[in-house]
């Protein structure tokens, strides 16, 4: 025992980094082998927001503001697509924006990933848009209260947003059946929720999905003012998860149409809408591994203050 | 003088700001002082190209230590400025076929898109994913039970770790129905509902008073550190 205490305390670093490197590389092989993901039990602050967007009438249109760039991807790039996935499955229109430099880009992969691979008969400025970056963080929150086409004058590709058939009806951002904010720290859903949900008066719905760092700091605001919150990959886990569940429900035809296999008779939900819950692996792996490293360092620590008392004695 | 009109300028646009929401006829002013601050911020952007080339200039020029890095981020600055304002690579706009440039300068294939996809995504994904072997090292190397509050704090951790995962559901899922509320998931979730919520109301509430009296204190002229002369009140 003395002996493992006395390897453990002189520990070199690059082993427990060596630990964490196979802790989360076994969960991604295996699933990546076996094609399984590990069954995902929904909390009320992921049913809310899938409940947010079913709730919806076909035809609503929804602002979807991705705040977040790739280093934040690996936890909200699920959310983006889920959502995405979602309001198209449902036949909602979706607005896309950003206040984050990079945002515009992750909104482009999305729309490549899930709307032009999977819903080809949606168009772009009737069925969906995307607005890209706007630079000014609170001050164009400010702006799209009282005039949303002035504060994104153009689509990311330059169009006026003034000639787009999905923005006919939208003069300010209450006309929006529903903000969706995917956020990873500044701007994000703290400001849409002080700027924009305070300010509407409670006319604009809000649901949320933020990394895992900015979800303490979210759920002071659900329900109230954040009507469904997703919070990081293990939210989109449970979301992507509820999604699927709808979709491989033989009751909801119009859903089967984009999850159906070639031959029509099985429910095949492809690998893209899968990530979330795969991700939940790796995930699993490094905590439990954060849990035995917590419980060896304690061990570690026990030992050299019984060896300090015992020499003092 | 200067400072005067300086301290007039954001006087009249604050009040206009935390007027406007209230008063309709200052709705457009108010919207309007927005854009005018979206031109500031453009502007500011330039500034803060302007100094990061001087900064790591003068870094390399008297060879710093880690000068090397400062001449890397000048090159990587000056390369995805000229590519990105020459829009090198960019396919051309079917809209606008005649015209050269009128591609979005982001667009797939370009070079500017190139840089995004293949340097950007990889290297901020792996700055981030490195946090995991950094975290777990100083989990085992710092977080000691030392005393009551340390002792909290890991009891604390160690719930919401395995709460957010399936070994949490796994570990706990044969608790009886009287006693779901001890399954790991729902304590997880409750700390997060009720202590972190009460927790994070409270210094939000902080927050904002601070940032109220901040407020006025600028508005009314009392405080001008904002410009960067003297402390607090003058």
């Amino acid at each position: 025992m003395g002996r493992v205490l006395s390897v453990l305390e002189r520990l070199d670093r690059r082993w427990v980094f060596l630990a964490m490197a196979l802790a989360v590389a076994g969960p991604i092989l295996v699933m990546g082998i076996t094609r399984k993901t590990l069954p995902e039990t929904p909390t009320d602050a992921s049913r809310a927001v899938f409940n947010a967007v079913q709730r919806l009438p076909r035809g609503s249109v929804v602002l979807l503001a991705f705040d977040f760039d790739p280093g934040s991807a690996g936890e909200l790039e699920p959310m983006g697509v889920n959502l995405t996935r979602h309001c198209a499955l449902r036949g909602h229109k979706m607005v896309f924006i950003s206040l984050w430099p990079l945002g515009g880009q992750m909104i482009d992969e999305t729309i490549t990933k899930v709307l032009r691979a999977d819903f080809p008969n949606l168009q772009d400025g009737v069925d969906f848009v995307n607005l890209g970056f706007q630079a000014g963080n609170e001050q164009v929150m400010r702006v799209v209260l009282s005039d949303f086409p002035r504060a994104f004058p153009t689509t990311k590709s330059g169009r006026a947003t003034a000639d787009l058939p999905i923005l006919r009806d939208v003069r300010s951002v209450s006309d929006f059946a529903l903000l969706a904010s995917v956020s990873a720290g500044y701007p994000g859903s703290k400001e849409w929720v002080q700027y924009v949900v305070s300010a509407s008066g409670g006319k604009l719905p809000m649901v949320s999905g933020c990394t895992g760092v900015q979800t303490p700091q979210l759920y002071p605001y659900f329900p109230g003012q954040i009507c469904g919150l997703l919070g990081a990959i293990k939210g989109a886990a449970e979301y992507e998860s509820l999604i699927n569940e709808w979709v491989s429900d033989p009751a909801n035809g119009a859903a089967m149409e984009v999850a159906q296999s070639a031959d029509g008779a099985v429910v095949v939900i492809p690998p893209k809408y899968l990530e979330a819950q795969r991700r939940m692996g790796p995930q699993l792996g490094a905590h439990l591994l954060m849990v035995v490293l917590i419980l060896l360092g304690n061990l570690v620590y026990l030992a050299q203050r019984r060896a300090q008392r015992r020499a003092a004695a | 003088m200067i400072r005067l009109v300086a301290i007039i300028i954001a006087s009249t646009a604050g009040l206009l700001m935390l007027l406007s929401p209230f008063l309709p006829a200052l709705t457009s002013a108010g919207a309007q002082s927005s854009e005018i601050f979206n031109v500031i911020a453009a502007i500011a952007f330039i500034l803060g190209a302007g100094s990061l080339v001087k900064v790591n200039l003068s870094r390399v020029g008297r060879r710093d230590a880690g000068w090397g890095y400062a001449l890397v981020t000048l090159v990587c600055f000056a390369v995805t400025l000229v590519v990105g304002l020459g829009k090198v690579g960019v396919p051309p706009n079917p809209q606008f076929a005649a015209t050269p440039w009128a591609g979005e300068k982001d667009a797939a294939g370009s070079a500017f898109w190139w840089i995004y996809e293949f340097v950007l995504t990889p290297i901020t994904s792996t700055m981030f994913a490195l946090l995991a072997f950094y975290v777990a090292s100083a989990a085992f190397r710092a977080f000691r039970a030392k005393n009551r509050e340390a002792m909290l704090l890991l009891g604390t951790a160690f719930i919401v770790l395995l709460g957010r995962t399936f070994a949490g559901v796994w570990l706990t899922s044969g608790f009886p129905e009287w006693a779901s509320g001890l399954r790991l998931e729902n304590l997880s979730m409750f700390i997060m509902q009720v202590f972190n919520t009460a927790g994070n109301r409270a210094i939000i509430i902080g927050i904002a008073l601070g940032v109220t009296a901040t407020s006025l204190r600028i508005l009314l002229g009392i405080d001008r550190s904002w410009m960067g002369v003297g402390g607090g009140g003058e």
